[in-house]
Order: C-alpha cells, then structure tokens, then sequence
C-alpha cells in the first residue's frame, strides 16, 4: 500500500537581502527532510525549540510553499496544483495550534469561528448547522453554549472547540502543533484521549509535534527526531524509546525527565556546552558534515567532512550517524 | 511544639497563610491555609496546576504582592525566626535579593533589557553587601563561572537579548544567589527550556545548593521534573496544600485520590494503546471554590461528607500529610 503523505527532501530556506537586495541565503531550516506517514497513524516529531519542526509542517501543509523537494497527499503532488486547487485540497488537511487562548478570535462567538471555513466553501446554512452540532458533540461541548465567546470557557475547552474546528472541514490529516502543552497536566490527558478517540472514529493520519518526549512516546506509532533542520533518526516510536542509535537522540532521552537516573550522574561534560546557543549556528547549515559533530562525545574527523545520510540500520529503524 | 521551637528547626514556616484578592468578579480566594515548611539544604516543591495558587505563595513570601487588591487575612511566614509579614518595606527590602533569592519561569521577562547583564548581577552585591563597583564586577565574574557561563566578561556586557534562553536563565540564577540567600525561590524555572537545558539547570541549581547550603522552594506543575529534584513534596490544589510527603512517599505511597489520579494521568510509552486515566472537570476558579474538600467535585470518591466539611490535615506518618476523609476507607485502583 502507498504511504498516505510522502515527503521527499523537502528544503526550506529562508533569504537575507544582500548587496544591491540580492537573494542572500541566511537559514537553511529544514534540510533534505524525507519521510512516509501512513493512513491512520500517528507521526511523531521532536527536536528542540528552533530546530525546524514548525517550518517543516508549514511547509507540508504549504503555508509556506518549500524551497524545494516534493510532497505527495494520497497521490497527489501538492507542488503540481494550482493555487486554486491548493485551496480546495487544504480541506483535508487541518492543524491545531499550540494555544487555544491565541488560535480563536476572542471576538467571535464559537460558532462563528466554526462555521468561518464552511462559509468560505459556501456550505448551505442547514449543513453548517448540523455539522457544527456534530463537532461540538464529538468533541465534548454542550451545543447550548455554541453562541458563547471564547472567554466563557477554560484552557481545555478552549482547545476542545479548536480541535472541533480543524475538523469541521472534514480532514483526513490533522496536524497538531503541540497541541496540550499549554494545558494543565489534569487537562492533558482529557484532550489526548480525546484526539485518540477521534483518530479511531474518523479515521484521522496525525502528525504530533511535541517535545514532551513521554508524551509523545505514548501517543505516536512512528518517530522522528529532529537536529537543526535534519531529520537524524526515524523509527517505530517502541524502536526509538527502547534502543535510541544515534547519540543526539540518546541525549534527548536520556534528559527525559522522570527517568530518574540522569540528574545523579556526575557529568561535567554539558556544563558549558550551551556556550554557543543553537541559533547561532544555524547560518552554517548546509556546510557538508554532521550538524551534531560539535557537540557529539563519538564523533570523529569523518563526521567534520563528510555528511551521514538517513541509513537504515535495522528494520524501519533509519538513523543519520557514521558511528552509532 | 510551641511557634519559637518550630521556626528553630525550619529555615521557612509557613503556618495557615490565608490570602485574598478583591476583584470586581468577586473575592478570589487565592490561598486558604497554606502550611509549608522547609529544611535547610532542601529542596521542597510546591506542585499544583495553574491557579491552584503556587505562585502567589512566592510572591508572599518575597512580599511582591500588590496590596491592594491582594490581602493577607491569616497566617505567618517565619523565615530565620522572624515573621516576614510583620516587616515594613524597608526590612524587606533588605530581605529580599540577600537572604531569599529568586528565579522565575521567563528569563526574557523578568531581565531588564536595557541593561546589561554585569548591571544587574552587580545592583544586588553593590546595594546589600556594600560592595564597590570593580569588587562587584570580579565577584560577578565568579558568579558567571560558577553557573556555568565561564568567567566571561563578554557575558557582563551582553543586553539580555543578546544571550540564549538556557544563557540568560543562568544569568538569572547567578543574580539570584549573588548575595549567597539562605533560600532560593525557583519559579517554574525549567518550564520555558528545551529537555536537554531544563535537565542542565535542574543539576545546576543542585549543585548550587549543595554549595551555599541553601534550601530551595521549587515550584513546578510538572511532576516528571520534581521527580528529578526534590526531596520533599506539596501538592497545592486550590490554594490548599492537599498532601505533603518526602519525594517517595509521594510516588510510590500517595494518599490523596488527586494526587494519584495525577500520577495516573501521565503518559507513557509502556500504556501505548491505552486509555489516559483522565480527571474529569477542570480546575475550580478562586472566585468559586467548592465547598467542603475543593477537589470533591472531580474525585471518583466522593461522599457526602466530602461535600460538607474541609478535610482535616492529618499525619499518616513520617511526617506524611494529606488532607481526605476517605484515606484508609476507598481507594482508587490503577
């Protein structure tokens, strides 16, 4: 079976103006990023802040058009539609953001913010209100307060009526953008189960940004970790947890916290290491070598001069490291 | 035990702090009795969830709160024998930034950014230890290099927004501990950095403790990181301490059915296909607390008499405190 959403080395650069405002290349930020999401999963994604998630989704849901690199969608090439086209396809592919107190206009009442992309696609007003009365059922809001403001509900509900919302145009792919960590913890594990329910009921692919790494352990079937603007190791997301390969991963798990065997460690090697902050370096990106060899305790010459690709070491488990 | 003994053997006792604040919605009741108490060379965490009243509990006890429309109705805050609340603004100020430092959770926006970072690290050595100005910036130097920025004068003359986040919440810990306080207050001081800094900090200010011997007040809503750090925990719903235990008590013996329904309520890879055990509800707002046990409404335990009174704190041991009637009758099991 083809994979429902193909991405194929996708690149997003983002350009400085230069003498006479020539092009300048400033950012490289996502970096020949390839992966296959398939039908009904959860795609997980982590890295830290600033390596590039959020641009890569933008610019798989073509908010921001990629520099270069290919995206398919059940077949479809999204780079060949027409702008036109590009409109109607978006339907099917939604995203929840990561505030919910942000994402809706406090202006709006809830069942306007809803009803918004169903008027733009000129949807009849008996349809409108039937699917609305749907959503707000499916996702847990009494339908009598639709005619509410965003302020009369809390953080969680809030979030509730944004995940209503990214679904009323009826998508087959969600991405959800750090969809629960401005929640409390209580709240969470509400709208997580929630977000579960739903993928089973509508049949919904999910691509989960996040960087509670537990969280995202529990709730993906695939993984990939991120490191500026590379994808640098991709497997099932019990593979990744249980045998992490390569060593930026193993650092970012082994910070998890709630491990409880990191803190107690005497390691003095990390103590300066966040010297450099990482956005600093990002303007030497495309140079060809490892992006984590600075800071890698395994790397050698090889990963300075050479570049590691994406290799699969083991059934579906990928990794980018010449030595793990 | 009588008060003088008490504030012998604590570095910080707060006994039944009790405060208010006016709105127009109506009186918010922001702490309700709130008893904590804290060793020298601890690390005691506050975790509750947002508006449960943690920060406000901070902000008491460094006498930040505005008054109005804040107002403390009862309760004592006893640090080094004396009664802070009893203090005028000129005792506290010296209080402040001397004896009890504090982190906060934004870096970016408790630095001031029109000054630079040696400016800042250098106003509280300069105003409370008298110190000159070349004395203070060497002293400030030393500071750096103990928070791991390295003895880098590049560092004293960065704006803050010349610095990282992880850099510029070093520089806040190095302002917080440069009078060596007796007690540091840390604010969520984690919640705004990647994994792999939060973990990097969470070590320092270890570290740190272990050095001035001091004892820390870790406030934080998220359990995995106290896991890491504390030796004691209280767990504040509501404005109300409900459980307070040392760090395994907590996890592996928690009384209160809020807190192992929270406990329970963490993902994790092993429940993959699993239904999270949710609570239900939200969070009561301090305009509208519930009667009798706050947390009656979501818990799966309820009985009458939850509805009706205000569960007594109760010593189960080893100086383990929770505050249910139903510990040792029902039980919530996993």
């Amino acid at each position: 079976m083809d994979p429902f959403i193909e991405i194929k080395n996708l690149v997003k650069d983002f350009y400085g103006r230069g003498l006479l405002n020539r092009r300048k290349l400033a950012v490289r930020a996502v970096d020949r990023v390839s992966f296959d999401i398939h039908r009904n999963t959860v795609f997980g994604l982590v890295g830290e802040s600033g390596c590039g998630k959020t641009t890569l989704v933008r610019s798989i849901l073509y908010l921001d058009p990629p520099t270069s690199g290919e995206i398919r969608i059940d077949g479809t090439s999204l780079g060949n539609l027409s702008s036109h086209q590009l409109r109607s396809f978006r339907k099917r592919m939604q995203i929840v953001f990561q505030d919910p107190n942000s994402a809706l206009n406090p202006k709006m009442r809830i069942e306007d913010s809803l009803a918004e992309g169903l008027v733009n696609r000129r949807f009849p007003a008996a349809e409108r209100d039937r699917r609305i009365k749907r959503l707000l059922d499916l996702v847990g809001i009494a339908t009598t307060h639709r005619s509410r403001f965003p302020h009369e509900f809390s953080g969680g509900q809030k979030q509730r009526i944004v995940i209503a919302r990214a679904l009323c145009m009826e998508p087959d792919f969600l991405v959800l953008d750090e969809p629960v960590s401005n929640l409390d913890v209580s709240i969470q594990a509400q709208i997580i189960n929630l977000l579960l329910d739903l993928k089973k009921e509508l049949a919904l692919t999910y691509l989960f940004i996040s960087h509670d790494l537990n969280l995202v352990g529990y709730f993906s079937d695939r993984l990939a970790v991120m490191y500026q603007g590379r994808l640098v190791e991709l497997a099932s997301a019990d593979e990744i947890m249980r045998n992490p390969c390569h060593p930026y991963t193993r650092k970012l798990f082994s910070s998890m916290p709630g491990k409880n065997t990191a803190i107690g460690e005497a390691e003095d090697d990390d103590e300066n290491a966040n010297l450099e902050s990482s956005d600093g370096k990002i303007a030497a990106l495309s140079a060809a070598c490892c992006t984590y060899a600075d800071e890698c305790p395994i790397g050698d010459r090889q990963c300075k001069t050479d570049e590691p690709e994406l290799m699969e070491i083991a059934d579906g488990h990928r990794i980018a490291c010449f030595k793990a | 035990m009588t008060a003088g003994a008490a504030a012998n053997k604590y570095l910080l006792d707060i006994q039944d702090l009790d405060v208010d604040f006016e709105q127009q919605r109506g009186l918010a009741q922001a702490l309700r009795g709130v008893d904590i108490r804290l060793q020298t060379g601890e690390t005691h965490a506050l975790v509750g969830e947002s508006g449960s009243g943690k920060t406000v509990t901070s902000m008491c006890i460094m006498g930040l709160l505005a008054m109005p429309p804040g107002r403390v109705n009862r309760g004592k805050i006893i640090f080094q024998k004396r009664d802070l609340l009893q203090l005028n603004e000129n005792e506290r100020r010296k209080v402040r930034g001397k004896d009890i430092g504090m982190i906060f959770q934004e870096p970016g926006k408790y630095l001031n950014p029109a000054y630079k970072i040696g400016e800042q690290i250098t106003e509280s050595l300069i105003l409370h230890l008298k110190m000159k100005k070349k004395a203070a910036t060497e002293n400030a130097l030393d500071l750096l290099n103990l928070v791991g920025l390295g003895k880098n004068r590049r560092v004293l003359k960065s704006y803050p927004h010349e610095l990282s986040g992880g850099m510029k919440q070093r520089a806040m810990i190095a302002m917080a501990i440069a009078c060596h306080p007796a007690l540091l207050i840390a604010d969520e001081p984690t919640t705004a950095l990647d994994v792999t800094l939060q973990l990097q900090i969470l070590r320092l200010l270890l570290k740190l403790k272990e050095k001035f011997a001091m004892g820390i007040l870790f406030i934080s809503h998220d359990l995995g990181v106290v896991k890491e750090i504390a030796d004691r925990i209280s767990v504040i719903y509501a404005g109300k301490i409900i459980e307070s235990a040392t760090k395994s008590q907590l996890f592996e013996n928690p009384l209160h059915p809020y807190t192992k329904l929270l406990l329970l309520s963490i993902p994790d890879a092993t429940k993959r296909g699993e239904r999270l055990r949710a609570i239900p509800g939200t969070v009561p707002d301090a305009e509208d607390v519930p009667p009798g046990c706050s947390f009656h409404p979501r818990c799966p335990l309820a009985e009458d008499e939850c509805r009706d009174a205000i569960p007594p704190d109760i010593d189960y041991g080893d100086g383990h405190q929770a505050a249910c009637f139903l510990i040792g009758r029902k039980w919530i099991h996993s």
